[in-house]
């Protein structure tokens, strides 16, 4: 990751030509190592398909078959890609700006328990109104739970990575507390839930797709933070803050006030996947809503190597694995553990690639060689 | 789970894949041989793992049974979460797989999944376990099944209550919701009918399946002087396990964990979901119309309890039996008045005698006395 961060730092000396070139390499690279990586990965998850028995090749094809082959596998994985962006990017804005949070789980769930208490209370307004209030207390009550771990690291020095992890256990506990006992719809008998927000402040799917607009969300969010870390003056601040945090403060910059919103920006993302949660699957906020797309986002986004551009096709990929998965267990009688098994190869592959970054002559520029 | 694989078969396999590989559009997949054989794919799915000694073990005891069925073909997939993910497993089953009745397991899979999927597929079959269907509200293609597993807690509280010598009892919940209050109910019942000093201790865990929280509170009930324990959550291996360490007697629930505790396991209260599977797919299989509420105790075999372990006397067997042997004829109301719950307030009249198919009984939101707990 430091890597990546270095090089879009370095001073641009070099002619307009090289740049592009540089540009090229370095884009080409960074596409090139981690499908290395993922061939490593299913090579190695071959080798373990065969001890226990089963075809490698009719698993290989069976996963392209669930997650790739048809617009049916491709909207199945799309959709479970959705919320991983959102929750991924909770840990990449954070990440740029040096810290290491793992607590969108709680972002998320606080995030949904806020939607559908404002699509309730506000479930007589115009669907229009209904939905952007649902999207924005989310973002305020997701962004304002990491904002705290942010707040606790910069003016406490508490760790916030621990910190953000303790939150996500309170934020569950008070998701729980409170769908189980004022905000329960009491007509929700074994299943405690809030009341519903009404299907008219629901969101819809894609025309034409069985897809919902929480991948709209992931999509357009992912796209605005990479605009604004990596094209803008404050995410140029926010770079350099991650690289050295005491050189920003010797520049001026007011660290201080960009760790937070960061934060906040991360935790208001992980919030909206929690509103998309209960406005575009559940109808209200219940139990079902603490499924660890927190969790999941983690993962996407460190093989993103936190780039906000590159967590879209890392979690279309996740989705696609997810839903071929389900293609094995059905067809294979594979067990839902050795899905895991491959998710778990995949990742310490891609991880473990991290450090050829450079390693390769073809992608490095004259200048470097 | 085992895969047994006779080499010769797997080389022969291997290189049937390998052909198929090589012509990768046109490789036969497992399925569309299987449904060439059968006229009925059946998909099971699971919230957690199916062999959970619990909740998922039980069902997927009977989609195993189901298999032995002339005709049918089943396919599974387990630890499918309550979201969009079972909403994508269901149609997957149906798009992918050719699946024309399906069983979503868990009970938080029915709204609003199998209600959004089901109108989707209106000519697919959705039998959910434990869902309230009601007539003109939900599709006619979608059904529910449950049983009255409070009998068989009943008959666990009178063997429980028989072999206790603190007469302390402990029941480890998930959430006080209607399904698992009739059941902490419905088992202090049953011990207080063989002898009303027994009371029952509980602890709700907060959720489904938290396996240190469930050991925790098996080892707090037995530092209180708990002698027997049962449980309502959706694996009961931790307490039944914990239980046999600490030298108590427990009850089961869901499946049968009798092979956990040898010495300790009095009986248990098991799901016997053949009964509802079995009339689905012949439902499915005659072309009938979908069975929309299936309900069921011990009498229609829907529930049975586990075999009686070596620590029930004899005089114990006999008057559970006899009590068994009640509900077996119709007429046992296990909740009748005068009922007063643990703060004193009379919940069942005198005189009035709630039927097992009573809908009351699904809205439960009482401790009955002698249970030590809130909710």
């Amino acid at each position: 990751m430091s890597s990546a961060r270095s090089d879009a730092l370095a001073p641009d000396a070099t002619l307009p030509d090289a740049r592009v070139g540089e540009h090229v390499r370095a884009a080409a690279e960074a596409i090139a190592i981690p499908l290395g990586a993922i061939a490593v990965a299913m090579v190695l998850f071959g080798i373990f398909i065969a001890l226990l028995g089963k075809n490698p090749l009719e698993v290989y094809e069976l996963i392209y078959r669930g997650g790739f082959a048809s617009a049916f596998a491709w909207q199945n994985s799309l959709a479970r890609a959705a919320p991983l962006m959102l929750t991924a990017l909770c840990v990449a804005l954070p990440a740029q700006a040096g810290l290491m949070v793992i607590g969108a789980e709680g972002a998320v769930v606080l995030g949904a328990l806020a939607a559908a208490v404002a699509g309730h209370a506000l479930s007589g307004a115009p669907p229009f109104v209904d939905k952007t209030a649902m999207a924005l207390s989310a973002m305020v009550v997701g962004g304002a739970w990491i904002a705290a771990a942010g707040a606790l690291r910069q003016y406490r020095g508490v760790n916030e990575t621990i910190s953000s992890l303790l939150l996500t256990y309170i934020g569950i506990a008070v998701f729980n507390h409170l769908v189980e006992g004022v905000l329960r719809d009491p007509a929700s008998l074994n299943k405690p839930s809030t009341h519903p927000i009404g299907t008219a402040n629901m969101l819809g799917d894609f025309p034409m797709l069985d897809v919902h607009w929480g991948l709209g969300f992931g999509i357009i969010a992912c796209i605005v933070a990479y605009v604004l870390v990596y094209r803008s003056t404050w995410g140029f601040g926010l770079r350099v803050v991650g690289g050295n945090a005491r050189a920003a403060r010797f520049v001026g910059l007011p660290v201080n006030r960009v760790v937070i919103l960061a934060c906040a920006l991360g935790g208001a993302a992980a919030g909206l996947a929690g509103m998309a949660e209960v406005a575009a699957v559940h109808g209200s906020a219940n139990a079902s809503v603490i499924a660890g797309y927190g969790y999941a986002g983690i993962l996407v986004a460190f093989i993103a190597r936190q780039n906000p551009l590159a967590i879209i096709p890392v979690a279309v990929l996740f989705g696609g694995i997810a839903a071929s998965g389900g293609m094995l267990q059905r067809r294979l009688d594979l067990s839902d553990a050795a899905v895991l098994v491959l998710q778990g190869i995949a990742f310490l592959t891609i991880l473990g690639a991290e450090s050829l970054y450079g390693r390769f002559r073809i992608f490095r520029t004259e200048a470097s060689r | 789970m085992p895969h047994s694989q006779e080499p010769h078969r797997l080389r022969r396999r291997v290189l049937q894949a390998a052909v198929a590989a090589g012509a990768c559009a046109l490789a036969p997949g497992l399925v569309s041989r299987a449904q060439a054989q059968s006229k009925l794919l059946v998909g099971v799915i699971y919230v957690g793992p199916k062999d959970d000694y619990g909740y998922n073990q039980a069902q997927a005891q009977a989609a195993a049974a189901m298999k032995k069925i002339p005709g049918v073909t089943v396919i599974e997939q387990e630890k499918v979460a309550e979201t969009i993910d079972v909403q994508k497993v269901m149609a997957s089953m149906i798009e992918q797989d050719g699946a024309t009745l399906i069983f979503p397991t868990s009970f938080g899979y029915f709204d609003p999944h199998v209600l959004k999927v089901a109108e989707r597929y209106p000519k697919v079959r959705f039998a959910h376990c434990g869902g309230l269907w009601t007539e003109g509200k939900h599709p006619k293609n979608t059904g529910s099944y449950f049983g009255y597993i409070d009998e068989c807690q009943y008959l666990d509280g009178i063997v429980a209550g028989m072999t206790s010598k603190s007469k302390k009892l402990g029941f480890i919940a998930a959430k006080p919701i209607p399904q698992v209050l009739r059941n902490i109910n419905a088992f202090t019942l049953g011990a207080r009918s063989v002898d009303p000093s027994c009371t029952t201790r509980v602890i709700f865990t907060g959720d489904w399946s938290l396996p240190v929280k469930e050991a925790e509170a098996a080892n707090t009930l037995i530092d209180q002087g708990v002698d027997v324990l049962t449980c309502h959550v959706d694996s009961p291996k931790v307490i039944v396990e914990g239980a046999e360490r600490r030298g108590v007697y427990v009850c089961g629930y869901h499946a049968s964990q009798a092979t956990l505790a040898p010495k300790g396991y009095l009986t248990g209260a098991e799901w016997n979901w053949v009964t509802p599977y079995t009339e689905h797919v012949k439902a499915a299989q005659a072309g009938a119309p979908m069975k929309n509420f299936l309900r069921g105790g011990l009498k229609e075999g829907f529930v049975r309890t586990s075999p009686y372990g070596t620590s029930v006397s004899e005089a114990t067997r006999k008057k559970a039996d006899a009590v068994k042997a009640d509900m077996m004829k119709s007429g046992f109301a296990i909740f009748k008045g005068p009922l007063k719950d643990n703060a004193g307030k009379t919940v069942i009249n005198a005189g009035v005698a709630q039927q097992q198919t009573d809908p009351v009984l699904e809205q439960m939101n009482y401790l009955v006395d002698g249970v030590i707990g809130k909710i």
